[in-house]
């Protein structure tokens, strides 16, 4: 597994070479606009960041996790889960924070661990992807895109339910 | 849309911090959260840079057109106006292969040019095309075959089989991408 991305790398600069690119050169013209890039993204990363900080900081979002573990519950869903899956959509280092607490205190092998598990596995920062990439752009009629992305988690946190119960335990 | 809510979870953590006594730690917050903003940028900075590098050699040596060969008879029925020989529908394919291999970081500037591209495309109007929604919708889903970070965090937590998980991944994610299309192609339809 870990020779996958070292391979990556020798297969692009090698065809570089049989192709006769003056692989380097190219490679720092290539590495510049990279930087660019991060330029371009900076302001929207600040913008965003800050502001899901201030809401992870406000209780907001504990809040919501008191109010929606007991329906949790009663639907079958350990009640562990529920700040990851409100997390996830939001930021990807709190939820993989939350993520490791859940590791911690019930195993990864626990039903909970198992189920963030798959949960992390098949999710992505909705919020982050949508605001980065509409960002960089400028555009901020984004249509239904979040309501797209969060239709994906929601299925997401649903199944991961499920294809543990079915097939992990 | 994106004005609106990003000043909404900024006026939701202000309410819920009086309610709930957290002030004090919303205020450090403002600090805090743009600091660490700055922090993650850092951080990502040179593998940024390192597969943009990657990328410039692979797109010059003819490697990139390749993979956008493979991937066009699906992408071509998602991305309905992007012609399939254009520079949107490489980046797009890039960016879905480099998803696929686990390569965020390599992902990320790929996907920033195929937005791009996509602008360029609708006469940089500033409006959120039916493509560019489809290209988020696909970037806000996980598309990792093998999810390394994750399998290694449950190695290090002591899993017995920190593997196991993956078919469940798969499935889920397949599920979640499909319902994630379906919802973006039905909104679709309701426009045209």
């Amino acid at each position: 597994m870990s020779l996958i991305v070292p391979l990556i790398v020798l297969v692009i600069v090698f065809t570089g070479i049989f192709r006769k690119i003056p692989v380097f050169e190219v490679f720092c013209q290539g590495a510049l606009k990279g930087l660019n890039t991060i330029l371009t993204i900076t302001p929207t990363l600040i913008g965003l960041i800050t502001s899901v900080t201030m809401l992870r900081e406000s209780g907001a979002l504990d809040f919501l996790t008191v109010i929606i573990t007991p329906l949790a519950e009663q639907l079958g869903f350990p009640a562990e889960i529920v700040p990851v899956a409100i997390l996830r959509p939001i930021s990807g280092g709190g939820s993989t924070a939350l993520l490791i607490d859940v590791f911690e205190h019930y195993g990864p092998d626990s039903f909970a661990g198992k189920i963030v598990s798959v949960m992390a596995g098949s999710t992505e920062t909705t919020f982050y992807a949508v605001t980065l990439y509409f960002g960089s752009i400028g555009i901020k009629k984004i249509r239904h895109t979040l309501i797209a992305g969060l239709a994906a988690d929601l299925t997401a946190v649903i199944f991961s339910v499920l294809t543990v119960r079915l097939f992990l335990i | 849309m994106l004005n609106y809510i990003w000043a909404f979870m900024m006026l939701i953590a202000f309410i819920s911090s009086i309610f709930l006594g957290k002030t004090e730690s919303v205020s450090d917050s403002v600090i805090s959260g743009a600091t660490s903003a700055v922090e993650l940028l850092f951080s990502i900075i040179g593998i940024i840079c390192f597969w943009s590098g990657m990328m410039e050699i692979a797109d010059k040596s003819g490697i990139t057109k390749g993979i956008a060969k493979v991937f066009s008879p699906v992408l071509t029925k998602l991305f309905k106006n992007v012609d399939k020989n254009s520079d949107a529908m490489r980046y797009i394919s890039l960016n879905i292969s480099a998803n696929l291999m686990g390569l965020g970081n390599a992902a990320t500037p790929l996907g920033l040019n195929a937005m791009k591209e996509l602008k360029s495309i609708n006469h940089n109007k500033n409006e959120a095309t039916d493509d560019m929604v489809m290209f988020v919708v696909l970037n806000t889903a996980s598309l990792q075959l093998i999810p390394t970070t994750l399998c290694a965090y449950r190695s290090k937590y002591g899993s017995y089989a920190p593997f196991e998980i993956i078919p469940c991944v798969w499935l889920t994610s397949v599920v979640a991408l499909t319902v994630a299309v379906i919802v973006a192609k039905l909104f679709f339809l309701k426009k045209g």
